[in-house]
């Protein structure tokens, strides 16, 4: 039984498809194949253009093509005043926004693939200039171009496959177990996110633990220390197995030596304050790992702080490892 | 005289429409829309200037890192600032890998597929060509996503992911990388080597960088490039889609002694770039204001989509003219025997043919710069962000010459333009109705009787690569 996608970028900048394109053993090819899923159409990737393009979306309107997985990538624009003309879908003098309406309704399941088609991501940011929505969130409030009550033929509400972008294998396995039939309602998070990746934290397996753990905080960019308390860092609140399972081969923002922005959740293109700068309150960050206590938390960093090991102090604020481990002495 | 609308135009980054007058079997003028407003320069204004390397990477997938290099350069020129030598290399590296692997996505999966179609089927080489080619299957596409993500290691190591790393900054990159980093790079690139010299060219990768002549492109029969050169051959690709001969690059690669492909003006003749004669006219977009310098320019959307315009889109102009930019235009600039030769004609054999120069003259820069770097060195430089003033950030995308213009005031972005090379490429008309260069290369294409989206239009069109997500931003 072959799983039919049909794939839409709308208001976004392609970049979860490109993300894709990066997916290892196997490629994303033969990953898709191998699983039955074949994708309808794909604006970056299939032959159809133009009219043969547009017949593919009408013989799924009309029901002579069945659509198990509607991918939308890209927020929904709904300006100017409401019209949604800030995004047509090309061809076809309709907006976007009526476009995944339409569809939505005869999609078994439907999937929005990075934060802007989650919960409007970028696009929505600053004064969100082209009224830019997500496909069931407004940001952190349920209901987007689709209602909050919206619910696929399947019965599941929109899965959100939010990252920006998002890793190859999130899209990959989350069609893998709708291929499967094994993705429920109790595989999906709050805001309705896988959780075989949503369950984990940045933070886990970041190379920077250690740091962490004695607060030995970098101050500025390209210092080897913990983001979290000077550089605008959020792993140990942002949701994602991005240090678990690294990005293109062995990456990952806080590997690369930059924060972790929360790019998984609804309104992170909004922190109110510079991404990579932690905001303070007489000198102490706010904004707590997640499930920690504060006393606890003010406690044990003061504590930990203080019991810094010259090693971790001194690796923390250089651009590389300056002081090794100190070798134990063996056991006579 | 009758009309076609051609979307949506796929297999394109982002969002493109395409509205064709045609008369007796040809194209008689062409209008290009860009369907999609998102409206960045609006979002960036009264933010800390350092979000926009957050925010602008973030307009484009595919060029996610010449945006982050852009906005880094125009925030350092606001500053004041230089990155470190190995800064600047280490951020080449990470750039260059980008523009590689864009070259080789548009070849493989965005531009060979459409020999794949049935219109070609009684051509000799059409059996090669759905082999090699075909949407999703084609065994040369598989080959180019598995050499493009092992590639792509490369990112992993030096800029955490790809795409939208916050590992360039204006002052060089985050993460300095040791000596295992560099030999790991260098495994990378003796792999995508031999991708190169198996697959795409069949032959060494010096040898296609060392092609000085038409005829001597024409002899090449080796690989996925001599399956191209065959069909282009065939099909009178070299004049087809023909440029107004007009290029212009602003540099590639910033290294501490100058860019690795020159800046410049090629009108036959090669001149000094001048920034300050770009006006971004509007008569056609659906943008209220008047031309301006982008360091005056500003972005506020007709929400009326008044009917005299057609686009998103608008038309920057050098010095009142359009410009083709992109890998031709670069290594023309760049003064390769080859693309010179190409020039005049500018079809689509010469823009396809200047992505292939380009891939194996990258290849060979690449495994100059990574051999060049010394790990011991500092990777970046500190400075105190500018509260006020001003920056212009100029680099090359793998679709041409990218330009960030930044002004700060109070700490704050006070203004914010960008011009994306295909919003040099696809611009509507301006003022004087000139037509923007691919609305100018698509006049005279072929329309066979009954196609509804004409082949040659689609070839022209694919030829110059546009990235539509980048070109409204």
């Amino acid at each position: 039984m072959t799983t039919n996608v049909l794939w839409l970028q709308s208001a976004g900048c392609g970049g979860c498809t490109m993300s894709l394109l990066c997916a290892e053993d196997p490629n994303v090819f033969d990953l898709l194949e191998g699983a039955g899923i074949r994708m309808l159409w794909h604006p970056a990737l299939s032959r159809e253009t133009g009219a043969e393009a547009r017949a593919i979306l009408d013989a799924i309107l009309a029901g002579t093509e069945r659509l198990d997985v509607l991918c939308v990538e890209g927020s929904i624009t709904r300006g100017p005043k409401g019209t949604g003309r800030y995004h047509i879908l090309s061809g076809t003098g309709a907006p976007m926004l009526d476009w995944v309406r339409r569809l939505a309704h005869v999609a078994r399941h439907v999937v929005a693939v990075g934060s802007c088609a989650a919960f409007g991501g970028v696009t929505s940011a600053g004064g969100n200039p082209s009224d830019a929505v997500g496909l069931q969130y407004e940001g952190t409030h349920p209901g987007g171009a689709l209602p909050a009550s919206f619910r696929a033929a399947s019965g599941l509400p929109v899965i959100n496959v939010a990252g920006c972008p998002t890793h190859p294998d999130w899209v990959t396995e989350t069609l893998l177990m709708l291929a499967d039939d094994s993705l429920t309602a109790a595989s999906l998070d709050g805001y309705n996110r896988p959780r075989f990746y949503a369950d984990h934290l940045v933070h886990h397996a970041c190379p920077k633990n250690e740091f962490y753990e004695y607060k030995a905080s970098a101050r500025a960019l390209s210092e080897m220390g913990c983001m979290m308390e000077n550089l605008g860092c959020v792993g140990t609140q942002a949701v994602g197995d991005c240090n678990i399972r690294p990005w293109n081969g062995d990456g990952s923002c806080t590997r690369g030596g930059y924060p972790c922005i929360n790019c998984t959740a609804p309104e992170f293109e909004e922190p109110r304050h510079a991404f990579t700068e932690t905001p303070k309150i007489a000198g102490i960050p706010v904004g707590l790992p997640s499930d920690m206590p504060k006393a606890w938390f003010m406690a044990l960093a003061s504590l930990s702080k203080a019991a810094t090991p010259p090693r971790i102090a001194s690796n923390a604020t250089a651009d590389r490892i300056r002081v090794p481990p100190t070798l134990r002495k063996p056991k006579a | 005289m009758s009309e076609l609308l051609v979307g949506p135009f796929n297999r394109v980054e982002g969002d493109l429409e395409i509205r064709l007058q045609t008369d007796a079997g040809r194209v008689k003028a062409a209008y290009v829309n860009s369907p999609l407003f998102r409206g960045f320069e609006m979002m960036l204004l009264g933010k800390d200037p350092r979000d926009a390397l957050t925010l602008t990477p973030r307009i484009c997938g595919i060029c996610s890192i010449s945006q982050s290099a852009a906005a880094a350069r125009a925030l350092a020129a606001a500053q004041g600032i230089t990155p470190t030598p190995e800064g600047a290399r280490t951020a080449a590296i990470i750039h260059a890998v980008e523009n590689l692997s864009d070259h080789l996505t548009h070849f493989n999966l965005f531009f060979m597929c459409d020999f794949t179609r049935p219109v070609y089927a009684s051509h000799a080489w059409h059996p090669r060509a759905v082999q090699r080619f075909t949407a999703m299957q084609g065994s040369a596409v598989r080959q180019a996503v598995e050499a493009r993500a092992a590639l792509m290691h490369i990112l992993g190591l030096l800029a955490g992911k790809w795409p939208h790393t916050l590992a360039i900054q204006p002052g060089g990159v985050t993460k300095s990388p040791t000596q295992r980093d560099k030999l790991r790079i260098e495994v990378s690139l003796r792999a995508f080597r031999r991708y190169l010299e198996e697959v795409l060219f069949g032959a060494p990768v010096e040898a296609f960088a060392a092609l000085a002549t038409p005829a001597d492109l024409a002899r090449w029969t080796s690989g996925d490039a001599g399956l191209f050169l065959e069909i282009a051959a065939d099909l009178g690709l070299a004049s087809m889609g023909k440029g107004a001969g007009r290029y212009m690059s602003f540099g590639a690669y910033a290294l501490p002694d100058g860019p690795a492909f020159a800046a410049g003006l090629w009108d036959g003749t090669l001149r000094p770039l001048d920034t300050t004669a770009i006006r971004e006219d509007i008569s056609h977009a659906w943008m209220l204001g008047g031309p301006a310098h982008p360091f005056a320019g500003t972005t506020d959307p007709d929400e009326d989509m008044r009917p005299a315009a057609y686009s998103w889109c608008k038309a920057p102009r050098l010095a009142g003219q359009t410009v083709e930019t992109g890998a031709l235009a670069r290594q023309v600039i760049d003064g390769h025997p080859l693309a010179r030769a190409l020039a005049t004609d500018g079809g689509v054999l010469a823009r396809v043919t200047g992505r292939l120069l380009e891939i194996a003259r990258i290849q060979l820069l690449l495994e100059d710069l990574t051999r060049a770097l010394r790990p011991e060195e500092r990777f970046m430089a500190q400075g105190k962000p500018a509260i006020d003033g001003q920056g212009e950030g100029l680099v090359e995308a793998a679709r041409g010459a990218l330009g960030h213009w930044i002004r700060i005031e109070k700490g704050r972005i006070a203004g914010y333009q960008i011009i994306a090379p295909t919003t040099w490429n696809f611009s509507p008309r301006d003022a004087n109705g000139i037509p923007g260069p691919v609305e100018a290369a698509l006049e005279g294409a072929e329309v066979r009787d009954g196609e509804t989206e004409p082949v040659a239009v689609q070839h022209i069109v694919r030829s110059f690569d546009p990235c539509m997500v980048c070109t409204v931003h």
